[in-house]
């Protein structure tokens, strides 16, 4: 299939709430091709979840409303389906995993049942071809001894057991996207390592388009080939990811990996980034980064960086990298 | 599970999310006298008692058997027309329970869908919905009772439409409750990604979780229909005569109350009797449920 499997362009979506109008996502524009992860990393409230449910549609209403932009999936744009074609994409051509184990499962009903749902509904199986199609799940999810715990209950189940069953429930389609949403935040180091592998394995399989919302840049280094690193709404800088954790473009992305604490490093002071996450109902004009950037200049409190090419596919929003002028910088030096 | 190079297989231990729930003892009484009282309004016919309508002048009032004018002919003496108050009371709990379980039944269907959907869709629907409930809460049932008894007659059907009427805004109010704390549980928003409809997620992910509260709801309001519907028929708008009914045996033996006591004291215990076992059902059942359940 040529082309990527997704492709956003330029998504707005507003929050309208009694404080004003939050820019939840303010023109984000990415794409992710067959077979591909792409990273979304930001701090909490930098758009990232609300940029999944953009993908799907599926924003909080009535408070949120997705204002403009094209998703295209497969070159169809979402954003122009009816609710009802929604709903037939939901699940068989996207897939989400979120992030609480403990509350992704409906306690009253057992894995086998719950796992048999999606089969059914996409496939239309019945009866022993849809147990064991169930079972064959399970099994790709790498649960031990699948056919007996079909039978099993939520609360029978640990936290890792139950994200696999929810992995399992996700590629039931099996989808040509992929979104998941900081699916290992819940669970402890060991286990994670095992879900990240897993996921490699089924994106492998079913050469699944991957979108990997994080705040935990190891785990981008891990699994990503590219990353989007979001905030306030907008994507800051995006490129493959060795290239951004060598030479990051903009000036949060280096302090984010800054601040990464690191082994053997003599025992100091950790970096932390200076300042508070701008309030998103009340954004300044310019770059939304410029009260906490230690490279800032006056014309970033001005004019809003627009996205500028740092080489073939390392895009950033910074005046640092871009625009006709580059004005004398105030305080530290560009990259 | 295989070992990835560098990592620690460990096993993945089914830990339980909750520890085991120590089941409280099941509560003796209230399932004995709900059965005793279930089994013989069932099988009322086949008890060989007398007819409880059959009227005889000649044994009116006469006392229960261990008094000094009683006999086993009628274990729990006659009333004013000397009917056997024993039989009344067994065939009183058709009645009652019918009343009670109907009654119970229809207010929760339509209470639990209204407060399913109030909860699911929120905004406008839920406002719309909760402000309707209000008012329903609002208005006394034993009006409403008269009323209907006034205009159009007393009858079984009436006494059940007058309480379920008002009743299921109870219902509407506390399931909406637990609907509101369902639907942020990640499994509801990974239904709608999975493209489910609101028909299915209100159905097969809202319902069966709220079925411990409703079920917890109805056992304690069936006590509660009782009484209602047995002061109706002491008011003469409920279960009107010659159908035995609790009520309406206590209103008849009211002014003979300090010469033939029997005749509303048995009929006043059966009523006592039975609510107070369904209300120690109820607590049993919330208890084990869930203790969360408390201000119910």
């Amino acid at each position: 299939m040529s082309g990527p499997v997704i492709d956003v362009r330029d998504l707005r979506t507003h929050l309208v709430t009694g404080w004003g109008t939050v820019k939840a996502v303010d023109g984000v524009s990415f794409t992710v091709a067959e077979g591909e992860t792409l990273g979304l990393v930001g701090e909490s409230g930098s758009g990232k979840s609300m940029t999944c449910l953009s993908l799907l549609r599926l924003v909080p209403r009535p408070a949120a409303r997705i204002l403009g932009g094209q998703i295209l999936l497969d070159g169809e744009d979402l954003l122009a389906k009816s609710e009802a074609e929604m709903r037939k994409i939901r699940g068989r051509r996207i897939g989400m995993i979120l992030q609480d184990p403990m509350s992704s499962l409906n306690p009253v009903f057992s894995i086998g049942m719950q796992v048999r749902e999606p089969v059914a509904l996409y496939h239309g199986l019945r009866g022993s071809a849809l147990a064991a199609r169930a079972a064959e799940l399970l099994a790709a999810v790498r649960i031990p001894s699948p056919a007996e715990r079909l039978r099993a209950f939520p609360h029978q189940l640990s936290g890792g057991m139950r994200q696999r069953v929810v992995g399992a429930m996700a590629i039931a389609a099996p989808p040509r996207l992929l979104i998941a949403d900081e699916p290992t935040t819940s669970l402890d180091l060991t286990i994670q390592a095992q879900y990240l592998g897993l996921l490699e394995e089924l994106q492998e399989r079913h050469r699944l388009a991957l979108v990997f919302v994080t705040h935990n840049l190891g785990i981008v280094a891990r699994i990503c080939d590219r990353v989007a690193v979001m905030y306030a709404g907008r994507i800051v800088e995006m490129g493959p990811v060795r290239r951004l954790f060598t030479r990051p473009a903009h000036p949060y992305t280096r302090a984010l990996l800054e601040s990464i604490p690191r082994l053997g490093a003599r025992a100091a002071r950790l970096t932390a980034i200076e300042g508070q996450p701008p309030d998103l109902a009340r954004l300044a004009p310019g770059c939304a980064f410029a009260p906490r950037c230690p490279s800032v200049m006056e014309r970033c409190r001005v004019e809003a960086p627009p996205e500028t090419v740092v080489e073939a596919g390392h895009v950033t929003r910074c005046w640092l990298e871009g625009g006709p002028e580059v004005g004398a910088p105030s305080g530290g030096t560009p990259a | 599970m295989p070992a990835e190079p560098g990592t620690l297989a460990l096993p993945d231990v089914a830990v339980p999310a909750a520890p085991a729930r120590r089941a409280l003892r099941p509560p003796g009484f209230p399932f004995a006298i709900i059965g005793l009282f279930v089994l013989a309004a069932v099988v009322a016919p086949l008890l060989g008692l007398p007819d409880p309508h059959a009227q005889s002048l000649r044994d009116r009032f006469k006392p229960p058997a261990w008094e000094e004018a009683g006999s086993w002919k009628h274990p729990l003496g006659t009333d004013r027309l000397g009917r056997d108050l024993l039989s009344r009371i067994v065939w009183g709990s058709r009645v009652s329970l019918a009343a009670g379980v109907l009654t119970v039944l229809v207010a929760s269907a339509f209470g639990a869908a209204v407060g399913l959907t109030a909860g699911y869709y929120g905004g406008r629907v839920d406002a719309v919905l909760m402000r309707a409930t209000d008012a329903t809460m609002s208005f006394p049932v034993i009006l409403l009772a008269l009323i209907l008894a006034v205009t159009v007659g007393p009858s079984f059907t009436n006494v059940v439409t007058a309480i379920a009427v008002i009743l299921w805004a109870r219902y509407a109010r506390v399931i909406r409750g637990q609907v509101l704390t369902l639907m942020h549980l990640d499994f509801v928003a990974q239904a709608r990604i999975a493209g489910a409809g609101a028909w299915r997620i209100i159905t097969r992910h809202l319902l069966p979780n709220t079925l411990g509260t409703l079920l917890v709801l109805v056992t304690l309001q069936i006590g509660y229909v009782i009484i209602v519907e047995a002061s109706l028929s002491f008011l003469g708008a409920g279960i009107p005569p010659p159908t035995p009914a609790w009520g309406s045996m206590i209103a008849e033996g009211r002014d003979v109350v300090t010469r033939a006591w029997w005749v509303s004291l048995f009929p006043g215990l059966a009523i006592l009797l039975v609510v107070l076992a369904f209300n120690l059902l109820g607590d049993w059942l919330r208890d084990t449920f869930d203790p969360k359940l408390r201000q119910l």
